[in-house]
């Protein structure tokens, strides 16, 4: 890692942990969603942006993640165990979604996804039983980190900032790897992978598998978050939101979920104070961008930054450019 | 000696039509096979049943002395298959030293390892080796999809080579390859066939560069295999020429 990069990080990390001190508890707590939402959508940017599957079914992770981490911990079971439980689930469930990746792809995938995310929120709704239905459940305890409570929103902010970092580190080595050369290899040029012994079979179902457990931590936290959960929360609409998180910011960037979840979860408290326009208004600033700005925001500062020194230097390569 | 590839009584027929009909040929360590023939004589056909892409209607393949069928593309490239396609086939948005990197990486290690492991999966001397053997050096670190067609098809050469297969086929190497580039790739890989004893089958069209680079070459009509030995004659039979221009 560069001394810039090394600068960069440590100032995020920095403003990260003091940002919470200077905002009221609702402040604290619009973060928090800001970084649970960051995770789920870091996991659909493995699936799609990297490796390039369709996928409509982030929320139904995060769903089965939350009812998962939520029946567990309230029957008593602790809470790490809870959710270790739901993101393995996840990923076991996740890869077996992959399986018709393998036979389909772009929008005939999209629907399939479309339909498991469909039938989740039925199981949800439908077995009261398990779930309470359409009254949820009610209650969801935090959990207790080396004997420190996490009840008040400050000391769970930090809880979720751990994990965040946790899994944007696990992330970035993912795609640093081998594998995520594969995973790119996969999204660009799929017959040619396999011609070089990339296993396509293998690189679609690890995509899948690895972004629906980040799903299912993200439910998982959630279901902690807000210490309610029902089946409304993990619907298609949720399912299109992260994946807006991810076009927007930039999929395939490593920052561009990141960006993106801060700019969905931050844009209606800008756009309050607009009252019954809000929704026009955020629909019309998504179709300006992704008009002008299909590769997301960083897509456009990297196009920016690569023209600018492009201009400074005229002989210098794209590569040279673009650093 | 066990030939590295053997094809025997290879046929594939597409509903009534037999487009590949009963071909059989060995190839050797060190050899350079050119397969030629005229358009729909079979020879793309023949070239995907050996590599996997199309399941053979009768006959067999052998890699190594070791039946091949049913095998995928990624299974027979870890069997040391390599091979380029007719139409280009790099990854554009990674950098040129990323396309040969993920040429070998699969090559090392484990699935596990590879993810724990060093993330150039220890490879980049290598593929920087490799890289200014195709002549790319300059390139590097730009992305595939900014390079001209033949720097692209010298990457797609160089990846075919990237893992060190003892099997590497051409499919149409010289197709849109301007001249200068074209006496480069051949030099490669006569350089490659000479210092490493590589073997190659290559299907062509230009029959300068196939005739030049060939030791041996086999010729197609109509799914079978007409002709048979050296350039010089092959160049000279009566039935080849009568193939090329029509009787």
């Amino acid at each position: 890692m560069s001394k810039h990069s090394l600068l960069t990080l440590v100032a995020g990390l920095s403003i990260l942990i003091l940002l919470p001190f200077t905002q009221s508890n609702y402040g604290v707590f619009v973060l928090c969603s800001w970084l649970v939402y960051s995770i789920s959508a870091m996991g659909l940017n493995l699936t799609l942006g990297y490796a390039g599957q369709v996928s409509l079914a982030q929320a139904s992770f995060m769903g089965i993640g939350a009812y998962m981490t939520a029946l567990m911990t309230m029957a008593g079971v602790p809470w790490p165990a809870a959710m270790i439980a739901a993101m393995v689930s996840c990923f076991v469930i996740g890869f077996l979604l992959g399986y018709p990746a393998l036979r389909v792809q772009h929008h005939f995938l999209a629907f399939i996804t479309l339909a498991f995310n469909a039938l989740v929120v039925l199981v949800l709704r439908n077995e009261e039983w398990l779930t309470g239905g359409t009254y949820g459940i009610v209650g969801v305890p935090r959990p207790e980190v080396f004997g420190l409570p996490t009840q008040t929103p400050l000391a769970f902010y930090f809880f979720v900032l751990a994990l965040f970092v946790l899994m944007a580190a696990g992330l970035y080595a993912i795609i640093r790897s081998p594998w995520g050369r594969a995973f790119k290899a996969l999204r660009e040029n799929p017959i040619r992978a396999n011609s070089l012994g990339v296993d396509i079979r293998q690189t679609t179902l690890l995509a899948f598998a690895i972004g629906s457990s980040y799903g299912g931590l993200a439910g998982s936290l959630l279901a902690q978050l807000t210490q309610f959960i029902d089946p409304h929360s993990f619907g298609l609409t949720i399912s299109l939101k992260v994946l807006l998180m991810v076009i927007v910011g930039g999929a395939g960037f490593f920052f561009g979920p990141i960006l993106g979840a801060l700019l969905i979860v931050l844009a209606p408290e800008f756009l309050r104070f607009t009252e019954g326009y809000y929704l026009m208004i955020y629909a019309t600033l998504v179709i300006v961008l992704m008009v002008f700005c299909p590769t997301g925001l960083l897509g456009l500062v990297e196009r920016a930054r690569t023209a600018m020194k492009l201009r400074q230097n005229p002989n210098a390569t794209t590569w040279e450019a673009g650093r | 000696m066990t030939p590295v590839l053997s094809v025997r009584n290879v046929s594939k027929s597409f509903g009534g039509l037999r487009a590949v009909d009963d071909v059989s040929f060995d190839v050797h360590q060190g050899e350079i096979l050119g397969l030629i023939g005229p358009n729909g004589s079979g020879k793309s056909t023949l070239f995907n049943c050996v590599l996997g892409q199309l399941p053979a209607s009768t006959g067999t393949v052998l890699v190594d002395g070791k039946e091949v069928a049913g095998k995928r593309p990624c299974d027979l490239n870890k069997l040391g298959v390599g091979r380029t396609f007719q139409m280009l086939q790099v990854f554009p948005e990674m950098t040129v030293l990323d396309n040969i990197i993920l040429a070998g990486q699969e090559h090392k290690g484990t699935m596990l390892s590879r993810l724990f492991g060093k993330p150039d999966a220890g490879l980049t001397e290598e593929a920087l080796r490799m890289i200014d053997f195709f002549r790319l050096g300059h390139q590097t670190h730009e992305k595939a999809g900014s390079l001209s067609y033949g720097q692209q098809k010298l990457l797609d050469a160089a990846m075919a080579f990237m893992a060190g297969p003892k099997l590497v086929m051409l499919d149409e190497p010289a197709g849109g390859v301007n001249l200068t580039m074209l006496a480069d790739l051949k030099e490669r890989l006569k350089t490659f066939n000479q210092e490493r004893g590589a073997t190659f089958v290559v299907i062509e069209h230009n029959m300068e560069f196939v005739m030049s680079l060939c030791t041996r070459i086999i010729v197609l009509a109509n799914g079978r295999i007409i002709a048979e030995g050296d350039p010089e004659t092959v160049r000279n039979d009566p039935t080849v020429i009568e193939a090329y221009l029509g009787g």
